[in-house]
């Protein structure tokens, strides 16, 4: 047997680091009395015990060269997995006996007696010194474990486990939907004990009858299909997808009426931000201002309670319908992204983001100073605005459904221009200046009036998003329009796939949907305190293994990962060499040096 | 002939650096010029300057008789000059039919209301793009077109990189076309094939051409006439022959025999 003690103790370091950073920050204690299976097992211990598992299983992940046979993992894995846990383990019972020794809760908020008794099991320190590394190295060998069990034990266990940790999460939506599932959970939220076996023993058939196969069988098939085949079956499930959309909230709760209506909010702006941030390159920080111009160009023209200073024109008496308002809004949007855009687009990169990034703040400002206060009302914001009214249907934020039939309406529309401008002139356009700006100039590419372009489709899509906005939630406020709101945005785009139309749907639905927008609670309303910390901790993770995103763009996966299209390309033979191949160099290379210096 | 291009006392400074000193040059219509000249001569710098990259410090470029000093490249490339660069510089992940579609841009005109509303003038531009994109590639043969059209530019050769390049600057519908040494890094033969082609480019499309190269071979074959920078400076200009025994040119690839110096 051959342990990496070096590996096994930086893997263990971290583990414990893990541990007790998510413990002083609150999550463990927090979520304890959200239950996922009742009465044994809660969200809060969940919060933990991942970590040694997912640590462990990283143990008996071995780097695979193709043509060079596999190391193999054995009990020496296994062992590997279950040190690392119990140093991780070993973390956790350090921290109980310091927490209960010393009093550092000045600083640490959550440095405890409710830490020291959840991380006991409430039956004494001692019994929660012996256990964690216990718990840790127990899980950690199992984590390594599993990945060594043959594929047909592996998949049925982890469908199971996922299927019950997901229905035990997702409990609010469940019921939401479907009412009768209620029967599964006990009144802690969680499942009770009988459901969870049911639950994981069905789903475990399930995957060993070879459910999971099937789907990939239909996937693989629509992949492969080509031609008028393949655009019949896309236009299927567009059709599809639409007819699901349409449905869906008829027969849901509130709830998620109200999750759906948010989701489509912020995906109209993930949309508009997407053609200006993945299509064209331009890096833009301010995104939100654009949100705000939207809201309050509709607020002021539907509200009576626009500021006094309106009153100078007796047209804007705050009675236009919400149609006109949108028009208006989108002609204001427009000229917004024409006056911040036009002096910042000459610049590239960072400078860049850091100027959007103040225009956006200024933006907020205005609305809110003491200058424009007989315009905008300042912090009181402008309140009692009409629902949006279309004769045959309202759309109103105590009906989050009709809110979600408009946004779907203009979600549609905005999808429809994104893949229509990424398939022309234009489009080819955006996509030579974000590869090298000076040679799209030279090549008769007018950088500025394209780039603004950008600039200014982004921003009418936004101002969609703002008077929807306006309409639903009745009142708007320029604490409505954080930075925080532009960062959510950017970072859907980039989670879901920059460039990427389906993406960003992707990426809407995970973070606004799962975790929740800036303001709006998500799915996993037990973890809105900690959205922000799980956010950062996502868009991390997205960088490191799979920074093109959930969904990724083609193109932009090539450039991210070019060495490995390249290579690709390389196998299947479609790398060219050239004709005359004398020059070594000139057909075997695929990226060869430049020629020398003039 | 007509005078296309016409550039007189030109200079440009880099700090104290001269890039280019007083320089004067000419093109008529229908010419290929060689500009050769050893190592930091400056005919990168010139070509910038004619492209509309880098600003001179001074003096007159015209351009069938109007001038070219503060237009931004893209304006001049509207004009109607365009080239490659010395470095291969594709839009790499683009694919070879969208890097000459795309080059097309100054000479198309849908706007974001055609392309929305999908107007039969939107598409019969987008067709006519696209096929004059395929007919400017057959050009090379069968090496750019086929399969190749749907590949990113990142997986072609070398050689068939400077081919794509040479296929974009034709794409913009140029009256003349700057290559910036446009057989480097290819072999012999593959040299000769494009030296060819630079031949039929100007019989079969009219394009007038000004070629930076290092290739004496290739510049001998392929130009009217050869003009020499050293410094910045003209040193030379004429015909190859004339140009390549004069002593000042040997002189300045050479450097002096060693009994002058003294």
């Amino acid at each position: 047997m051959n342990l990496d003690t070096k590996l096994i103790a930086s893997r263990g370091g971290v583990t414990a680091i893990g541990l007790v950073f998510l413990a002083l920050a609150g999550m463990p204690v927090g979520l304890d009395p959200r239950m996922l299976i009742d009465p044994i097992f809660s969200l809060g211990y969940l919060s933990l015990l991942w970590i040694p598992l997912v640590m462990g299983g990283l143990m008996s992940q071995h780097v695979e060269l193709e043509g060079v046979e596999s190391e193999g993992g054995g009990v020496g894995d296994v062992v590997a997995g279950g040190l690392v846990g119990l140093l991780g383990g070993l973390g956790l019972s350090l921290l109980v006996l310091l927490v209960d020794n010393f009093d550092l809760r000045d600083p640490l908020v959550n440095w405890s007696p409710q830490l020291v008794e959840f991380l006991s099991f409430g039956k004494g320190i001692g019994v929660g010194i012996v256990l964690w590394p216990v718990i840790g190295a127990g899980l950690g060998a199992f984590g390594a474990a599993t990945r060594l069990l043959p594929s047909k034990v592996k998949k049925p266990l982890m469908t199971a486990t996922l299927t019950v940790l997901g229905f035990a999460t997702f409990e609010t939506f469940i019921v939401d939907v479907l009412e009768p599932l209620e029967n599964l959970y006990a009144n802690t939220g969680g499942l009770t004990i009988t459901a969870a076996i049911v639950l994981a023993v069905l789903s475990a058939g399930l995957s060993a009858a070879g459910a999971g196969k099937q789907v990939r069988k239909v996937r693989t098939s629509y992949q492969q299909s080509t031609g008028a085949t393949h655009s019949r079956q896309t236009a299927l499930l567009i059709g599809g997808s639409a007819a699901f959309l349409i449905i869906l909230p008829m027969v849901t709760g509130k709830i998620t009426q109200e999750l759906l209506a948010n989701i489509g909010i912020f995906l109209l702006l993930a949309l508009g931000l997407n053609i200006v941030v993945g299509l064209a390159g331009i890096l833009d920080l301010g995104y939100v201002a654009f949100f705000a111009v939207g809201g309050y160009t509709t607020a002021v023209l539907t509200s009576p309670n626009r500021g006094p200073n309106f009153d100078f024109l007796p047209v804007l008496d705050g009675t236009f319908g919400w149609l006109i308002a949108l028009g208006i809004s989108i002609l204001m949007a427009a000229l917004a992204g024409l006056f911040i855009g036009a002096p910042v687009i000459r610049m590239r990169g960072d400078y860049l983001a850091i100027v959007t990034l103040g225009f956006g703040e200024i933006i907020r400002l205005l609305f809110l100073s003491d200058w424009l206060n007989g315009w905008f009302n300042g912090a009181q914001g402008i309140t009692n605005i009409p629902p949006a009214d279309f004769g045959f249907a309202q759309a109103k934020g105590t009906d989050p459904r009709s809110v979600f039939y408009l946004v779907l309406v203009l979600a549609a529309i905005s999808i429809y221009v994104s893949w229509r401008l990424e398939r022309s002139r234009l489009g080819r356009a955006w996509m030579a200046i974000r590869e090298d700006e000076s040679v799209a100039e030279a090549m008769g590419i007018n950088t500025v009036n394209v780039k603004l372009m950008a600039f200014v489709v982004g921003a009418v899509l936004a101002s969609f998003a703002g008077s929807v906005f306006a309409a639903k939630v009745g009142s708007i406020f320029p604490t409505s329009f954080l930075i925080l709101v532009s960062i959510i945005i950017l970072v859907i785009v980039i989670v879901g796939g920059m460039g990427s139309i389906l993406g960003v749907m992707a990426g809407s639905v995970v973070l606004v949907g799962v975790l929740g927008g800036p303001k709006q609670p998500g799915l996993l309303q037990e973890f809105s305190e900690y959205k922000l910390l799980i956010y950062g901790a996502l868009l991390v993770w997205m960088m490191l293994k799979r920074p093109e995103g959930l969904i990724p763009n083609v193109r932009r996966s090539r450039e991210l990962h070019q060495e490995e299209f390249l290579q690709d390309a390389w196998l299947r033979g479609e790398v060219d060499k050239d004709e005359e191949a004398s020059e070594a160099q000139a057909a075997g290379g695929p990226a060869p040096t430049t020629g020398g210096a003039s | 002939m007509t005078r296309l291009l016409d550039i007189s006392k030109l200079s440009v400074t880099f700090g104290g650096l001269h890039a280019l000193k007083d320089l004067d040059f000419h093109v008529d219509e229908g010419e290929i010029v060689g500009v050769i000249g050893p190592n930091g001569a400056g005919k990168t710098t010139f070509f910038n300057m004619i492209s509309g990259m880098v600003a001179p410090t001074s003096g007159e470029i015209n351009f069938e008789g109007e001038s070219l000093i503060g237009l931004d490249p893209n304006q001049v490339t509207q004009r109607g000059i365009s080239r490659t660069f010395q470095n291969v510089r594709l839009f790499a992940n683009m694919t070879i039919l969208e890097n000459v579609m795309v080059s097309q841009h100054c000479r198309s005109k849908a706007n974001v209301f055609s392309t929305l509303l999908n107007t039969a003038g939107f598409r019969s531009e987008e067709k006519e793009i696209r096929e004059r994109a395929i007919e400017i590639l057959s050009f090379f043969g069968s090496r750019l077109v086929g399969y190749r059209l749907d590949q990113p530019a990142s997986v072609l050769s070398y050689a068939n990189r400077r081919r794509l390049e040479i296929a974009r600057a034709m794409a913009t519908q140029p009256k003349l076309i700057l290559l910036d040494e446009p057989v480097a890094g290819m072999n012999p033969k593959e040299s000769a094939e494009l030296t060819g082609l630079i031949g039929r480019l100007r019989s079969e499309w009219g394009f007038t051409i000004v070629m930076i190269e290092h290739d004496m071979g290739v510049v001998r074959d392929v130009s009217d006439r050869v003009v020499c920078l050293d410094h910045g400076e003209t040193l030379a200009q004429g015909s190859f022959e004339e140009v390549s025994t004069n002593p000042e040119v040997i002189e300045a690839y050479l450097g002096r025999p060693l009994e002058k110096r003294a």
